[in-house]
């Protein structure tokens, strides 16, 4: 592994590492900015996902549109006050395409409620297409791939 | 006459307008709503009738907590029966779905069953060099699966495990049967599924879905989009006995907007200042024809078929025990659709499911009621919006089909 190499995976880890803290400490308003303007977001199942099913449970195609799904999240939807953490793993470089790169990641989510109750809320990989941006990294795509197809009780703050 | 609850229940006077809160975590009522509802005289959700396109394609469900295999025979018909071996009760099918063109054989000792569920062969039935082996007595025609009685109806299969449930079609009736045709008026095409576990009895998440007060006003995105709105034309329509029901909604246009904003004014779920910055995701067009932008309907005890737009799909709630229930929802297009309206039904999507922009808070809002009700067993709700009685109403600022629903269920429980 040259240094150019050693490199580029230090900046990945630090995207991945940056997009969980984002998503950890409630800072939503900076969610959208790790994304592409014409950005490809979606959580599926993986029953959904190997089945070529297209379904989304959230399911955005622009950078816009996470700022709505995060402004709902702020002033219309209704949800228990919640957090999440995220233990991002096994970041992969699948292909390599010009300037993009195809990447996998898996994830465990633990969610933890307002009460103290806790669960392993979600597990899985992402399956993303990044991008330079700058000196770092967007998200052209990031499909989240939930290994189990259900949720429990719902899904607001995205994963 | 069902028999009595060792524990009494006595229905408060004022009939269907109140619901003891006791129903939604007693065990006892549970139990006996599994045998008298669910494996009662009811018609259930099984599947979509092209779901399962070829001869030995199946899938598994549930009625209520009883495991169910559903089939496609070689005789090209659906058939449904009870996933437990006939021999000492075993899963026979424990994959959700898949394909079985010799038929179905329970893992545990081999026994097999056609795709009818008839019993064809016992291994070491004659046992081995004229030892053990089943009694000549045994008779495999009298030892098959437990078979359901299936029907569909606009390309939806039901089943039932009871003789008493009248034909599917009478059972549904013509109004609701016609609310059903009008969404799935072409071969309906999977696009994806998903599920919920919900920390509610079904019967909170069953009376979410028939509140036709409720939407307006705990999901503020329908009102401030003006999506959906009590000021908005619309109705409700109920079956004679209260067991299915189907809200509707026309588009904006015939609604009055002044006045509509001067009575949500005072409410909580009307933010003026809210803007989408992308509000692409909203594009529909009226694919039915009829004007109705939103109908959510429901067919007792647990099935719901919802067009929002043009996002459409089936609902099933499936009790998981008196205070959690699973949420399945498959959502569909039909074969016909061009590439334009698949992408609008995965846009509208967003609004509904467990992440979904008008339903994320009806996941959690059972559960809140339910968390709510220890030391009130003994009190009930009140239903009164629109009156006590559960007739159709044009107006959706009512209770009535959530009173229809304790009609029809209360007589099956004897309460």
């Amino acid at each position: 592994m040259d240094l150019a190499e050693v490199t580029r995976r230090l900046e990945l880890e630090t995207l991945y590492a940056d997009y969980a803290a984002c998503l950890d400490s409630d800072a939503l308003e900076r969610w959208p900015d790790f994304f592409t303007e014409n950005c490809h977001y979606r959580v599926t199942s993986a029953e959904n996902y190997e089945a070529g099913l297209p379904l989304g449970l959230i399911y955005a195609t622009s950078q816009n549109m996470l700022r709505d799904r995060v402004s709902a999240l702020r002033d219309a939807n209704i949800y228990e006050p919640q957090r999440y953490r995220h233990l991002i793993s096994g970041i992969r470089i699948e292909r390599e395409d010009g300037g993009a790169l195809d990447v996998t990641a898996n994830f465990l989510v633990v969610r933890t409620m307002q009460d103290g109750g806790m669960i392993l809320f979600a597990a899985g990989r992402y399956v993303d297409r990044i991008e330079r941006a700058g000196p770092g990294w967007k998200f052209a795509q990031k499909i989240v791939v939930l290994d189990s197809r259900q949720i429990d009780t719902l899904l607001a703050i995205p994963l | 006459m069902p028999q009595a609850l060792q524990s009494p229940l006595k229905w408060p006077k004022e009939g269907n307008a109140r619901v003891p809160y006791r129903v939604f975590s007693d065990p006892e009522i549970y139990r006996a709503e599994r045998d008298r509802v669910f494996l009662g005289p009811t018609w259930q959700y099984l599947a979509l009738d092209n779901e399962l396109p070829n001869p030995g394609d199946y899938k598994t469900t549930f009625l209520s907590e009883t495991p169910v295999i559903v089939t496609r025979g070689e005789d090209g018909q659906i058939h449904a029966m009870v996933n437990r071996c006939a021999h000492r009760g075993n899963l026979v099918c424990l994959k959700q779905r898949g394909h079985a063109k010799d038929g179905l054989t329970c893992v545990y000792h081999a026994w097999r069953y056609d795709l009818a569920g008839n019993l064809t062969s016992v291994a070491f039935r004659r046992g081995v060099a004229g030892k053990g082996g089943m009694p000549e007595s045994f008779k495999l025609e009298e030892h098959g699966l437990k078979k359901l009685r299936t029907d569909s109806f606009a390309g939806i299969v039901f089943g039932t495990l009871s003789p008493d449930a009248p034909p599917l079609a009478e059972y549904i009736g013509n109004d609701i049967g016609g609310r059903i045709g009008r969404v799935m008026r072409g071969k309906p095409k999977i696009i994806g599924t998903t599920s919920q576990i919900l920390h509610n009895n079904w019967k909170l998440y069953v009376e979410n879905v028939k509140d036709t007060y409720h939407a307006s006003l705990l999901h503020t995105f329908f009102t401030t989009f003006r999506i959906s709105r009590l000021t908005t034309a619309g109705g409700v329509a109920i079956a004679e006995s209260g067991a299915h029901h189907a809200s509707y909604t026309y588009g904006e246009q015939r609604g009055d907007n002044a006045t509509s904003d001067q009575l949500y004014s005072e409410i909580h779920s009307l933010h003026e200042d809210y803007r989408l910055k992308d509000p692409r995701f909203l594009d529909s067009v009226d694919e039915i024809g009829d004007g109705i932008t939103l109908q959510i309907l429901s067919v007792f005890p647990n099935f719901v078929l919802q067009q929002i737009h043009n996002s459409i799909a089936v609902r099933l709630v499936l009790p998981k025990g008196p205070d959690e229930t699973e949420l399945q929802w498959t959502y569909i297009g039909f074969e016909d659709d061009d590439a334009a309206m698949t992408e609008r039904r995965l846009q509208q999507a967003n609004l509904v499911g467990p992440a979904g922009y008008v339903s994320m808070e009806d996941g959690a809002v059972g559960g809140f009621i339910q968390r709510a009700i220890p030391g009130a067993e003994e009190e009930a709700s009140v239903i009164e919006m629109g009156g006590h009685e559960h007739a159709p109403q044009p107006t959706r600022a009512t209770e009535a089909s959530v009173r229809g629903f304790w009609n029809a269920w209360r007589p099956l429980m004897g309460l």
